[in-house]
């Protein structure tokens, strides 16, 4: 896919991640507007998924689960489940919920529980070593959860086991549910403090798409050691009201607020 | 007379000869897991995590999610606590084949106190879906269950202890299976129902009470979830007494998941719950803390001459 065709599928994706939580009257709205460009230039660009289940395609699991409606919209857009099916997001015994499931094609793990995602993907990552294949291995974290401890763990072992076919991608957009991570719990020097666990660490501006795939082709950064990508980005990214704002975490436009965000993303 | 922990051991190495996807996963266990024979035997199918036993089980996840049989060995006290959220999302929930491999389990380390028994797992794991929780009692069992872990597709929970168990012999149970209990003494009078490292003492104390007139029936309930509802359903229609012993709290464990059948299925007969009260153990080694709480021949005897009020 060229640049510009991503360009526009992330406009197309953003149109369609507000449709879907305005139907369905929930969702993570900040934290789906920030990671939907490394979603998107992941599974047009990045990844080799020939089929959900086959078994040589490479793993993404999104361990910030809660941005789930960037991914179905993502994944339906794969070919991977009708796009028609998320009408029941939320709904009384929908496969669709709130957090990523295995019951949806496409998706690796039940995540949701912060600080899971990266521990499973070393996992990955090892037993591809194991089986010298090129699997690759990829997660998006949230900043506020690397606050969780085991993410450490895992980015020790990952360092340890010179894991450099898993890459850890931060969706770094300042903001948790309670306000800034400065704040909340400050996360800085997070560079230094990868780097200093023996990852190779890049930053790039997560809502370029040139960069994101310029930096997405290097990898791995290093041979011998795992992958790092510190993507800014912008929570509510793409709509002028929501970018920043700690509110929209959650929040659900109405539908004059979602009439406006449409025809800003038009 | 061999540990089930061992017998685990030997087992685990006996497998893994023959399939290259076993793989030991370990928290800087492989001492207290009897694994260094292992490791050193085949150095690529031992995956060595440092103390972090989240990690041991998220990564043991991502492993088993490959299509590799993880046993994701560690005390029985931090696996099971520490890694409860791993154990719950990454293994029982997202389904992946994770063989949780809780080692001494209970009190067996004796001493070391609190921080290093294990009397809440049952408790914790059995309220978890997609968990079957099994205890071994001796070396048949134990040999039997985890060549079921190598097997299997599903996730397990798999605690034992440490110490050296007599054989209680296959005679009246050749089989072992998954959620059915092993018959080890007949008797007409009352049930002693042991669970693991319990089942000896009960044993024990059934040969006691013949000296009394009494004639006890001794069953292994090795699986504590899936429970052997159909033997429960037997023993519960002869109205006989129960008693149940298990090397854990009083409350969550054997004794509460049995009581749970017997009385929703009104089958109400005289029961006792044997484990720990509600309090940090006693200090003493692991044979003292369970003469302390009553969990020996006589301990369990006396229980029995109780509830049959004699």
């Amino acid at each position: 896919m060229t640049i510009t065709q991503l360009k526009e599928k992330s406009k197309t994706y953003r149109k369609k991640i507000l449709e879907l939580i305005f139907h369905a009257k929930a969702g993570h709205t900040g934290g789906c507007l920030s990671i939907i460009d490394l979603l998107n230039v992941l599974y047009n660009h990045v990844l080799r998924i020939p089929s959900p289940k086959d078994p040589s395609r490479d793993r993404f699991i999104q361990s910030k689960g809660h941005a789930v409606e960037a991914l179905y919209v993502v994944l339906a857009d794969q070919g991977f489940f009708p796009e028609e099916d998320l009408k029941t997001l939320g709904q009384y015994q929908s496969p669709y919920i709130g957090h990523p499931t295995k019951k949806i094609p496409g998706m690796e793990q039940n995540t949701g529980g912060l600080g899971h995602g990266l521990s499973i993907c070393a996992g990955n990552a090892l037993a591809a070593k194991k089986d010298k294949s090129d699997i690759k291995v990829y997660t998006i974290l949230g900043d506020g959860e690397m606050a969780e401890g085991s993410n450490w763990e895992a980015m020790m072992f990952a360092a340890h086991y010179k894991l450099d076919n898993l890459c850890g991608i931060l969706d770094y957009n300042k903001l948790q549910i309670s306000g800034a991570n400065a704040q909340v719990m400050g996360l800085e020097p997070i560079k230094q403090k990868i780097e200093s666990f023996g990852w190779s660490v890049k930053e790039v501006d997560g809502h370029n798409i040139e960069e994101l795939v310029n930096t997405f082709d290097q990898l791995p950064f290093e041979n011998g050691k795992p992958s790092f990508i510190i993507a800014h980005t912008v929570k509510g990214k793409g709509v002028s009201y929501m970018e920043n704002v700690a509110k929209w975490h959650h929040g659900v436009p109405s539908a004059e607020q979602l009439e406006q965000a449409l025809a800003e993303l038009a | 007379m061999k540990a089930n922990l061992e017998v685990f051991s030997e087992t685990l190495q006996a497998l893994a000869e023959k399939d290259q996807q076993i793989l030991a996963v370990t928290s800087d266990s492989r001492g207290s897991g009897k694994l260094v024979p292992f490791g050193e035997k085949f150095p690529d199918q031992i995956v060595e995590i440092g103390i972090a036993e989240q990690n041991l089980v998220g990564v043991a996840a991502g492993l088993a999610a490959m299509g590799k049989k993880a046993f994701a060995v560690s005390p029985a006290c931090f696996l099971t606590a520490r890694s409860l959220e791993q154990i719950k999302n990454d293994v029982a929930y997202s389904n992946n084949p994770v063989r949780l491999i809780g080692i001494s389990a209970g009190v067996s380390y004796g001493a070391l106190g609190s921080t290093h028994h294990s009397l809440h797992d049952f408790a914790v794991v059995r309220a978890i879906n997609n968990l079957p929780v099994v205890a071994p009692a001796d070396a048949f069992e134990t040999e039997e269950v985890i060549k079921y872990a190598a097997a299997t597709d599903e996730p397990i929970y798999i605690r034992f202890g440490k110490k050296n168990m007599p054989d209680l012999g296959q005679s009246l149970s050749p089989k072992f299976e998954i959620g059915k209990a092993r018959l080890i003494k007949e008797g007409n009078d009352i049930t002693l129902i042991g669970t693991g490292e319990t089942v000896w003492p009960c044993l024990e104390a059934a040969i006691l009470l013949k000296e009394k007139g009494i004639s006890a029936k001794v069953i292994s309930m090795h699986t504590i979830k899936p429970l052997d509802t159909t033997l429960l359903a037997e023993l519960g229609a002869t109205r006989k007494p129960i008693i149940t012993v298990e090397e854990h709290s009083i409350f969550g464990g054997l004794g509460e998941a049995v009581s749970s059948y017997l009385f929703q299925n009104q089958y109400f007969v005289p029961f006792k719950i044997m484990g720990f009260p509600g309090e940090y153990t006693v200090t003493g080694s692991q044979t003292e803390i369970f003469e302390h709480y009553g969990i020996s021949d006589k301990g369990i005897q006396q229980e029995a001459l109780n509830l049959l009020k004699k």
